[in-house]
């Protein structure tokens, strides 16, 4: 084992034999055999090995996105359970991108969020009712509602708009305070949105209440409608994309550094000149757009939403997989909300029909009912044992020596300016 | 007006016991939070847990056919106490005392975890047994004593009913607090427990054994806790595995008002809490109109909490601590 770890971390040419042997391997089985789960696995964890080879940063990238956008979509479709794989990519895509708006809020900023799905809940509110028929209903003498699928696209910056404004109120009050109290108030946030969703389908209806809002648009372009989860999916492989770009940037801006910053020492970094509450509601703010965002995305491959897909196991389940993986560590973040969502798509249902159709195991004893007990384990083994996560966060190192040469030539310049005037 | 005041007196007494529920539960969080600094997201789950076991236990008593009475209830109590008391202790012992010097979300996020455990746990044993999560249990005291009607200055006021088990969750609440606030303040392990929350490095050094003080704090809150439970599911009855989780926050609502760390603030705090919301909850529909009803009556521990934290964040009756660097 240690000598294949070394072989694999040596040499370029077994790395890259390694990959396209698996990504080979798992995409022909995946394409030939109708249900195949552990070939789709098998392909997903090319990914991860990525992640370990030497290469470039942009071959990664290139190789990661071609993996992405061509090998699995076209592996997928051999049989008729592409729709099912498809569905499950999209879903976990969603999921990735909100963990990594919450590992904003809790990894980068160390502010712990208990009601992430809160935002979530109101971009897909957003979308659903503005796009759809409901929309009608709420203003009867109004013609341009409901707005179509065209309008997805602008509905993706206002749902995030819309869950950063949100993020702000909410955040304006509790961050002035003690940073734990803000654990519990976006606990109750997260209940109560969803109470008034719940209840706003009077005296106006807003909502339609507990039945939820049905007939909303798949998204349009140029007139080709995004009907199935394989169309969906390349949205939301976009999307992602966008939202990996943006969270690698923050974490190397100035701001991120301020995140961390108070996440390590809050008085410290007050008496650094780092304006505490400011930057935190930035984290908060942020890390609350992500998550409307996918509201949105959610909304429009669902054609329907509804208070129950909103509660406080969904919030939960976004902060394991941000604790698993790894606070404030983006490709941990990444991993962790890959494994929870296909464990809880996929894994999970496929062995409680295994127990049940072939053991005849009781239904209380159904490891899908147990995903609390599960996310519980992880969440009380991790904080005991592996605080950092799977993959833990690296912070970007610089030699200082390229530093001063930096200081040294800027300086240079400045002298040669101020000089030549 | 008058719609309101003549269901005034079973809004009074219907408040009043949800309250003082809500301020045995708060206890356990200030208690905890005073000491640790650490919001033990656990404890309405140990309130759920205690529901669960008093319960079982009832069930258990009539299997083996003894009357439902004074005793039982005694025995029900103590029984659900104990081992509330001890799974707190154990609760502290596995998932936040390895973490004490660790930053401070971490332990969070470990209650966190120990509250979903606790939660399944309840879950999978209530639904194994009895086919269904959500359990109807045993009510020992069913008897209502009936107040009639009266008129005051031309105003109607409706008749009201108290079971004679509302009597009993006020009676045992009041009897924990006065109980716990002479322990706290009169006693000698009382001192060490406020004095481990002021300062727990000089109390070790004074020669108290700090984890020992932190176990018997865990132990007290989970056990007042427990036993809350128990009286929990003898007044509404109906009790499931989810409801420590809202009612947690409640009571958290209530210790944040009283000023966190107060044990006699907590105590005010879930009165008041409890009393607003069955206000809310008989009145809102009138007083808005019809525009908004009882559903939103979770909401209102809630924006509670945010007022508090906007205009005074030490709660009524704390006071402002400032952080040492």
């Amino acid at each position: 084992m240690k000598k294949l770890t070394s072989l694999f971390s040596n040499s370029r040419t077994f790395q890259s034999v390694l990959i396209l042997l698996i990504v080979l391997c798992a995409s022909t089985s995946l394409y030939l055999m109708d249900k195949s789960v552990t070939s789709f696995l098998l392909l997903l964890c090319s990914f991860l090995l990525l992640y370990y080879t030497t290469f470039s940063n942009w071959i990664k990238w290139g190789v990661g996105a071609l993996i992405a956008f061509a090998v699995i979509p076209v592996a997928a479709s051999g049989g008729p359970s592409q729709q099912v794989y498809m569905e499950v990519a999209v879903m976990a895509g969603i999921y990735i991108a909100m963990a990594l708006g919450l590992n904003i809020v809790v990894g980068f900023a160390g502010l712990l969020d208990l009601g992430f799905v809160a935002f979530f809940a109101l971009g897909a509110y957003v979308y659903g009712i503005f796009a759809s028929p409901q929309a009608q209903a709420l203003f009867q003498n109004s013609s341009i509602f409901p707005l179509g699928g065209e309008s997805f696209w602008l509905f993706i910056i206002i749902g995030a708009l819309v869950a950063a404004l949100f993020g702000i109120i909410l955040g304006v009050p509790v961050l002035r305070v003690k940073g734990d109290y803000l654990a519990i108030v976006t606990l109750g946030f997260g209940e109560i949105i969803r109470i008034v969703f719940n209840n706003l389908d009077k005296p106006v209806n807003i909502t339609n209440g507990a039945l939820g809002i049905s007939g909303i648009p798949q998204p349009k372009l140029f007139g080709f409608t995004f009907t199935q989860s394989s169309h969906i999916y390349f949205v939301v492989l976009i999307v992602l994309g966008f939202v990996i770009y943006a969270v690698r940037r923050f974490e190397d801006s100035k701001l991120g550094r301020s995140w961390k910053a108070i996440r390590e020492d809050e008085i410290a970094s007050q008496a650094m000149g780092i304006p505490l509450v400011k930057t935190k509601l930035w984290a908060f703010a942020l890390g609350a757009s992500f998550s409307g965002m996918m509201g949105v995305l959610f909304a429009a491959k669902n054609q329907f939403v509804d208070p129950t897909s909103f509660t406080l196991l969904e919030s939960i389940t976004i902060l394991v997989m941000v604790i698993l993986g790894g606070m404030g560590s983006v490709p941990g973040v990444i991993l962790g909300a890959a494994i929870i969502s296909i464990l809880n798509l996929q894994i999970l249902t496929e062995i409680t029909l295994f127990l049940t159709q072939n053991l005849h195991v009781p239904e209380v004893f159904s490891p899908a009912k147990m995903q609390r007990l599960l996310f519980g384990l992880v969440l009380v083994g991790i904080a005991i044992y592996r605080p950092q996560g799977l993959i833990p966060a690296k912070n970007k190192t610089y030699k200082i020596a390229d530093l001063k040469a930096k200081l040294t030539q800027k300086k240079g310049k400045s002298k040669e300016t101020t000089t030549s005037i | 007006m008058q719609e309101i005041l003549s269901t005034l007196p079973q809004v009074l007494l219907d408040g009043l016991t949800l309250g003082a529920i809500y301020a045995v539960v708060a206890l356990g969080y200030t208690m905890v939070y005073g000491i640790l600094e650490l919001i033990n997201f656990a404890h309405g789950e140990i309130f759920m847990a205690g529901a669960f076991i008093g319960t079982a236990l009832l069930f258990g008593f009539v299997d083996i056919g003894l009357a439902l009475n004074w005793v039982t209830l005694v025995l029900v109590l103590i029984f659900a106490s104990l081992l509330t008391g001890v799974i707190g202790v154990g609760i502290e012992r596995v998932a936040y005392r390895p973490l004490r010097t660790a930053p401070k979300l971490i332990p969070l996020i470990s209650a966190v975890g120990i509250s979903f455990i606790l939660q399944d746990v309840v879950r999978f044993v209530a639904e194994y047994k009895t086919g269904n999560y959500i359990v109807t249990g045993q009510t020992i005291f069913e008897n209502k004593i009936a107040i009639p009607a009266f008129s005051v200055g031309g105003y109607e006021v409706h008749a009201s009913a108290i079971k004679s088990n509302t009597l009993i969750v006020i009676g045992i609440a009041v009897l924990i607090m006065i109980v716990l606030d002479i322990f706290v303040n009169r006693t000698k392990w009382g001192i060490a427990m406020r004095a481990v929350a002021q300062d727990r490095a000089t109390a070790a050094l004074m020669g108290i054994n700090v984890n020992k003080v932190i176990s018997l704090t865990f132990f007290i809150g989970s056990a007042i806790g427990g036993a809350t439970g128990v009286l929990y599911a003898q007044q509404y009855a109906t009790i499931n595995p989810f409801i420590g989780f809202i009612l947690g926050l409640k009571a958290f609502t209530a210790a944040v008002l009283g000023g966190i760390g107060n044990i006699r603030g907590a105590m005010f705090g879930g009165l008041l809490i409890g009393l607003l919301e069955v206000f809310a909850a008989a009145n809102l529909g009138i007083l808005t109109g019809g525009a908004l009803g009882a559903e939103y009556k979770d909401v209102f521990a809630f924006i509670i909490l945010i007022l508090v934290l906007i205009f005074k964040p030490a709660g009524l009756f704390g006071q402002a601590v400032k952080e040492k660097v």
